[in-house]
């Protein structure tokens, strides 16, 4: 009897325990999500903002057929795209050294990478843009070596520049944390079987942390898709990223439904690219590294 | 020509001294093994043959040819580590191939060698598994496949057997010397193991505090420790400490003899080489002791305790002179009770002498080297 009722009660145990997160979820996530939903599919009227009561397509298709927001949507996706290769090629390399270093350097180090998630994202966009701007010290040093001013901030490059400093330790710390799983002796080992400190990189170090370098880039791409902040302040009045679009039809536009509908398909088309990467590299390394 | 020579090979730690002055030589086709607690700078020897630790100073020769600065990866010696370091992404015969991949052999002639070396570790069926599908035996085995493959000159084991349980580290202990004697390759093993280094090996090296105390057969080492450390930890010994009485009965044809008071026992001994009134450590190893009647003995004693260890009995028998350990097998004669009294008797051929300070004598290691 008093194993019944203990039984019932560890059974519910779990669901108690997880209620407030998953009210906190629900309440915070998942009811703001589908009114965002229902909200994409309201017809606009320009007088009286969204009408709740009619329904329409509308929006989803003028995004589909309209090549001004196509064209932001592949801006958003190429330097997404670039900037989670360039924290590979910058991240990787970075973590590698920081855990060969001894310590002190090594924690010093480590907080220099982890520094910039302690500074407030909009502190650290204007930082960048008084670096990069005509007066800043970026084109002063380059006047300095005899290249005129460059034109950076507001472009591309700057928005590209500001998001992998931000994105860096989304980076190092997958690669780090699958470095630390590395057998310290495997380097070793192929060094003793003849292989140069190259090959050992390539075919031995690289190949097992893998992984880390496959999360690390996804979260960095996400992150770079939806990043708000940086493309805002550092890509100017004209240069548009798919976040910085949704703000500008809630706000200015006030067409809230078609703001929704922007919104709802950089989530989808997020999903979908994060996914089938994941499937498709991912996979290659599954049977190997388990 | 001695294959593989150490001479005063030094490494240093910034102040601290790993190894000091360590000379020795191998043989070609020799299975030497290096035996000391942890730290006694057993692993940093084998790290700096490897070439994965700088030398201080001294001279690492192999062949003849001087290989003190050759980088690791060209020394191509063959090392088996202690974590088996296997390439967990690669399958077994992967593994075993990459040695040979690195020095640019042709496929066909890589598949058969790697063919040949996973059969002889008995791991042909499983050539197309990866490391983590195996056990630790299994694992072993790919590493000294993996290293057995290269022909290398000198095979280099890190404490290869101390992950195993010990059921399986006797199997590995009997397999090891099998695959080595069938490939007669030079050997050089690191273990903290005395009942492994002692099984396996042709020389054992025992080392402490970064020196070499002692390189000898196994079975020397065994019955002739050089100093009170190697006999202590190379199987069980009984010390007592004593002091030198001028020479013994004078009845050992040509062997000189001494007599040493311990306490109210006075014992000859078959050894030399100590002046009269030195005081010394008389050394018993427990098995040489055997229980003999009260009053016909050396010793009379009372059974403290005693232990049933399968084989053996081990007793502790507490005499005047201190606690003397003795083992006796368990041959089907009725085992004494605690409480009993009985005696204590050895052959004197079964007792060493040890300078009492523990070290050994200057004249006791100098030849250590030229035994092989």
């Amino acid at each position: 009897m008093s194993q019944a009722t203990s039984g019932k009660a560890s059974k519910a145990t779990p669901w108690l325990l997880s209620g407030p997160a998953l009210l906190l979820f629900v309440a915070l996530l998942l009811v703001p999500l589908l009114l965002t939903a229902i909200l994409s599919f309201n017809v606009y009227d320009p007088v009286v903002g969204a009408k709740s009561g009619e329904f329409t397509l509308e929006h989803y298709t003028h995004v589909f057929t309209d090549s001004y927001y196509l064209g932001i949507f592949w801006r958003t996706f190429w330097m997404s795209a670039l900037v989670a290769i360039i924290c590979v090629l910058v991240g990787a390399p970075e973590a590698y050294v920081l855990s060969r270093m001894g310590n002190p350097w090594r924690s010093i180090l480590l907080l220099v990478v982890l520094a910039p998630l302690l500074v407030s994202v909009v502190v650290r966009a204007f930082g960048w843009s008084m670096l990069l701007g005509p007066e800043g010290l970026v084109n002063g040093m380059l006047g300095f070596v005899g290249i005129g001013p460059v034109k950076i901030l507001y472009t591309e490059t700057a928005v590209i520049i500001a998001l992998v400093h931000v994105m860096l330790p989304f980076m190092v710390i997958p690669v780090w944390t699958s470095l630390q799983k590395l057998d310290p002796g495997v380097e070793n080992a192929a060094l003793s079987l003849r292989a140069s400190h190259f090959t050992t990189l390539r075919r031995v170090v690289l190949p097992q942390v893998m992984p880390g370098i496959l999360s690390g880039s996804l979260i960095v791409f996400g992150l770079s898709a939806s990043s708000f902040a940086i493309p805002g302040l550092l890509g100017g009045r004209r240069l548009k990223m798919v976040a910085t679009i949704v703000y500008d039809e809630y706000l200015h536009e006030l067409n809230w439904p078609l703001g929704a509908a922007i919104a709802l398909i950089l989530l989808a088309a997020n999903l979908v690219v994060m996914l089938s990467y994941n499937r498709l590299v991912e996979g290659r390394y599954k049977k190997a590294l388990g | 020509m001695s294959f593989l020579k150490l001479s005063g090979v030094t490494k240093f730690y910034g102040d601290t001294c790993a190894v000091a002055d360590m000379n020795l030589t191998v043989e070609k086709g020799e299975f030497v093994s290096l035996l000391g607690p942890s730290g006694c700078g057993k692993t940093t020897t084998l790290q700096m043959v490897a070439g994965f630790e700088p030398v201080t100073r001294g001279k690492i020769e192999l062949e003849g040819r001087d290989i003190t600065h050759v980088k690791a990866n060209t020394r191509g010696l063959g090392i088996v580590f202690q974590t088996y370091a296997l390439f967990p992404h690669m399958t077994v015969s992967d593994n075993v191939s990459f040695g040979l991949e690195m020095r640019k052999m042709p496929k066909a002639e890589r598949c058969e060698r790697v063919r040949d070396a996973l059969g002889l570790v008995h791991l042909e069926a499983h050539a197309d598994k990866y490391p983590r599908e195996l056990s630790g035996g299994q694992r072993q085995r790919v590493a000294l496949a993996r290293a057995l493959v290269i022909e290398p000159p000198v095979l280099l084991l890190d404490e290869p057997l101390s992950n195993l349980d010990a059921k399986l580290r006797e199997e590995m202990q009997f397999e090891l010397r099998q695959v080595q004697r069938k490939v007669g390759t030079t050997t050089v093993m690191v273990t903290h193991d005395q009942s492994e280094a002692m099984s396996i090996s042709d020389r054992v090296v025992v080392m402490e505090d970064g020196r070499a105390t002692q390189i000898d057969h196994p079975h020397r080492v065994y019955e002739h420790p050089r100093t009170r450390f190697i006999s202590t930890f190379v199987g069980k010994a009984n010390l007592l400490e004593g002091r030198i009485v001028g020479n013994g009965n004078g009845n050992g044809a040509g062997g000189a003899r001494q007599s040493v008071q311990i306490g109210a026992l006075r014992v000859d001994v078959d050894e030399a080489g100590f002046s009269n009134c030195a005081a010394v450590l008389l050394t018993v190893r427990p098995e040489k002791i055997q229980l003999v009647a009260l009053g016909s003995g050396r010793i009379d004693g009372e059974i403290g305790e005693r232990f049933f260890l399968g084989s053996q009995w081990l007793y502790r028998l507490s005499t005047s002179v201190g606690d003397l350990m003795v083992l006796t097998p368990n041959d089907g004669r009725p085992a004494l009770e605690e409480g009993t009294r009985a005696a204590a008797d050895w052959p004197d051929h079964c007792t060493r002498l040890l300078p009492a300070d523990g070290r050994a004598t200057v004249a006791d290691v100098l030849p250590a080297g030229a035994v092989s």
